[in-house]
């Protein structure tokens, strides 16, 4: 997954403060995490000389746009469906503690990840931990996956 | 809910929707499982006689002609096969004095010899659920082999004695000559071990649970280990398929690690096994005949040896019956060369190397799916389970049954 300096490095670096941001660097967090769009970047757009830095800008973003409101992304060709994610999940475990907590498949629909058709699928996400404002930096899915076919932005 | 065969956990929280008798969504099952089940719908075998199409009764006379005629016919597979159709094969083999053999042949069959004759303790996977604090996957990747051990069993589940699991209660280990997927779930114990090095790496933790100072590897990492597993309450041992090959038949260190480690806590120690009824036609065998593989019937009289494996077997039979298992594609060249060469019977669901080499080709239901039955777990729990799909081939069992009447 990309990181803050990685984009930061396709950006001008000269924190000309048109995006409304003191500097370059918050910039490129902003675009992390998605609060920001490229086109706020007026100099990148418009110079010419950063033209080909734009087009890899683009490039390293693009995987960001499939993102969930959570910034979960799950890659369904890496999972295993090994339901370590579901069965590890804090909010799964609540909202069905007789299947997940268990090591079940879930019977509630108030769960986020399940696992359908062999691979794992997401549903619910207001629930999740990382959801909204005051989130917390969860990790149960990410860290129990074997073939990080989870991740977030 | 239905019971998944694609390999030896048998989950049973299947949750299986059809449209127009396919499987439009699948619920729990892993990709493993999903891939299995799917097989269904493509690829399938249809009854033949050296390659050409016929109907079923003619290619179950045929059948039952070659294995009339063979003075010394050999019975393969099993171990993707109910305990019903498992019973009947060992019928059959007596009633021809066949040489039977299954796939823990040349599997894990070393090892559950001595789990089902007592000198190796185990326990059922629930056990593990409820009271291990430390699982150690030995030569085995569960989350490319059985997907669902670490989440269902062995490391993520709350269990009765685990309520904080993973998290704080539990540990895992994993013994293995690279990094294998499971062993990047826990870094920190994946104790790397040189290809065939096991039993060195046994004899190190025995001197370390000695308090001595082990010859091999990481001395300071060794000594953690053995600190670990002297605090550990209630250990369970997966070993794989990498641990018992490096072994061989120096299982002995084995069984003494396992006693040693018994001395100071509880260890129990779980096959992984690969098919999904493999310990079950060792079960059944062992009960009627005191073996779990590698019998002859020659003589009315049950005999157990080397002789009767299914590697030699197949240079020695005149004609070979194999049931629910590919030997052409995963048994060594000779060993398949000498089976090719034989006139073959496969029972089989799908189109693998052995149906189209085989003179008589019968087509099966596919456990659980097209066919219901029982079966026997990795840990030794019995599960019964009925078909999610209705289809009109007949069982591995029916077919062996007609076999046996005709012959």
């Amino acid at each position: 997954m990309v990181g803050a300096m990685e984009i930061y490095m396709l950006l001008p670096k000269t924190n000309c403060k048109k995006c409304g941001l003191p500097t370059c660097m918050a910039f490129a967090v902003g675009l992390l995490g998605r609060e920001k769009k490229i086109d706020e970047c007026t100099p990148l757009i418009e110079e010419k000389k950063y033209e080909a830095k734009l087009k890899k800008l683009r490039e390293v973003i693009a995987p960001l746009e499939n993102a969930s409101e959570t910034g979960l992304i799950i890659h369904p060709e890496k999972c295993f469906g090994c339901g370590n994610c579901v069965v590890a999940c804090p909010v799964n475990v609540a909202a069905d503690p007789t299947h997940c907590g268990v090591g079940l498949g879930p019977e509630s629909d108030k769960v986020i990840l399940k696992v359908e058709d062999g691979v794992v699928v997401s549903n619910n996400l207001q629930e999740c931990r990382r959801f909204g404002p005051n989130k917390i930096l969860c990790n149960a899915c990410t860290a129990t996956c074997p073939s990080k076919a989870i991740e977030f932005v | 809910m239905a019971t998944c065969t694609g390999c030896s956990l048998l989950c049973e929280d299947i949750e299986a929707e059809l449209s127009g008798g396919k499987l439009s969504k699948v619920k729990n099952l892993c990709r493993k499982g999903h891939g299995h089940f799917q097989s269904a719908f493509s690829e399938r075998t249809v009854p033949m006689i050296d390659g050409k199409e016929v109907d079923l009764d003619r290619a179950i006379a045929r059948a039952a002609e070659i294995l009339r005629s063979a003075k010394s016919p050999l019975l393969f597979g099993w171990s993707n096969s109910t305990l019903e159709a498992q019973n009947v094969g060992i019928s059959l083999a007596e009633k021809l004095d066949a040489t039977i053999d299954d796939t823990s042949s040349f599997c894990q069959g070393i090892l559950m010899e001595r789990i089902l004759s007592g000198s190796i303790p185990t326990c059922t996977l629930d056990d593990v659920r409820n009271y291990a604090d430390v699982s150690i996957f030995w030569g085995a990747d569960p989350s490319s082999s059985h997907p669902r051990h670490l989440s269902r069993f062995s490391y993520y589940p709350r269990g009765d004695k685990r309520q904080k699991s993973y998290e704080e209660e539990r540990t895992c280990m994993v013994v293995d000559v690279r990094m294998s997927a499971t062993a990047t779930l826990c870094k920190d114990y994946l104790f790397r071990v040189p290809l065939g090095g096991d039993a060195e790496f046994m004899e190190a933790i025995l001197s370390v649970l000695e308090g001595k100072i082990p010859r091999l590897g990481d001395k300071k990492k060794m000594i953690e280990l053995g600190g670990l597993l002297k605090k550990t309450e209630w250990g369970a041992i997966f070993p794989g398929l990498g641990m018992v090959y490096s072994l061989q038949d120096n299982m002995e260190v084995f069984e003494r690690l396992i006693a040693r480690l018994n001395e100071i806590t509880t260890f129990k120690v779980v096959p992984m096994v690969g098919h999904f009824n493999m310990r079950g036609f060792n079960e059944l065998l062992r009960e009627k005949t005191g073996y779990i593989n590698r019998v002859s019937f020659k003589g009315g009289v049950a005999v157990h040896g080397p002789e009767q494996s299914v590697m030699a077997a197949a240079k020695t039979c005149d004609a070979a019956l194999v049931v629910g298992s590919d030997p052409l594609s995963s048994l060594p060249f000779g060993t398949a060369r000498a089976l090719a060469r034989l006139p073959l019977i496969a029972i089989d669901p799908r189109r693998s190397l052995t149906t189209d080499a085989a003179e008589v080709v019968i087509p099966a239901a596919i456990s659980g799916l097209e066919a219901g039955g029982t079966a026997v777990r990795m840990d030794g729990v019995k599960i019964k389970f009925e078909p999610i799909i209705k289809a009109d081939l007949p069982t591995d069992e029916q077919i062996l049954s007609r076999i046996m009447e005709a012959i």
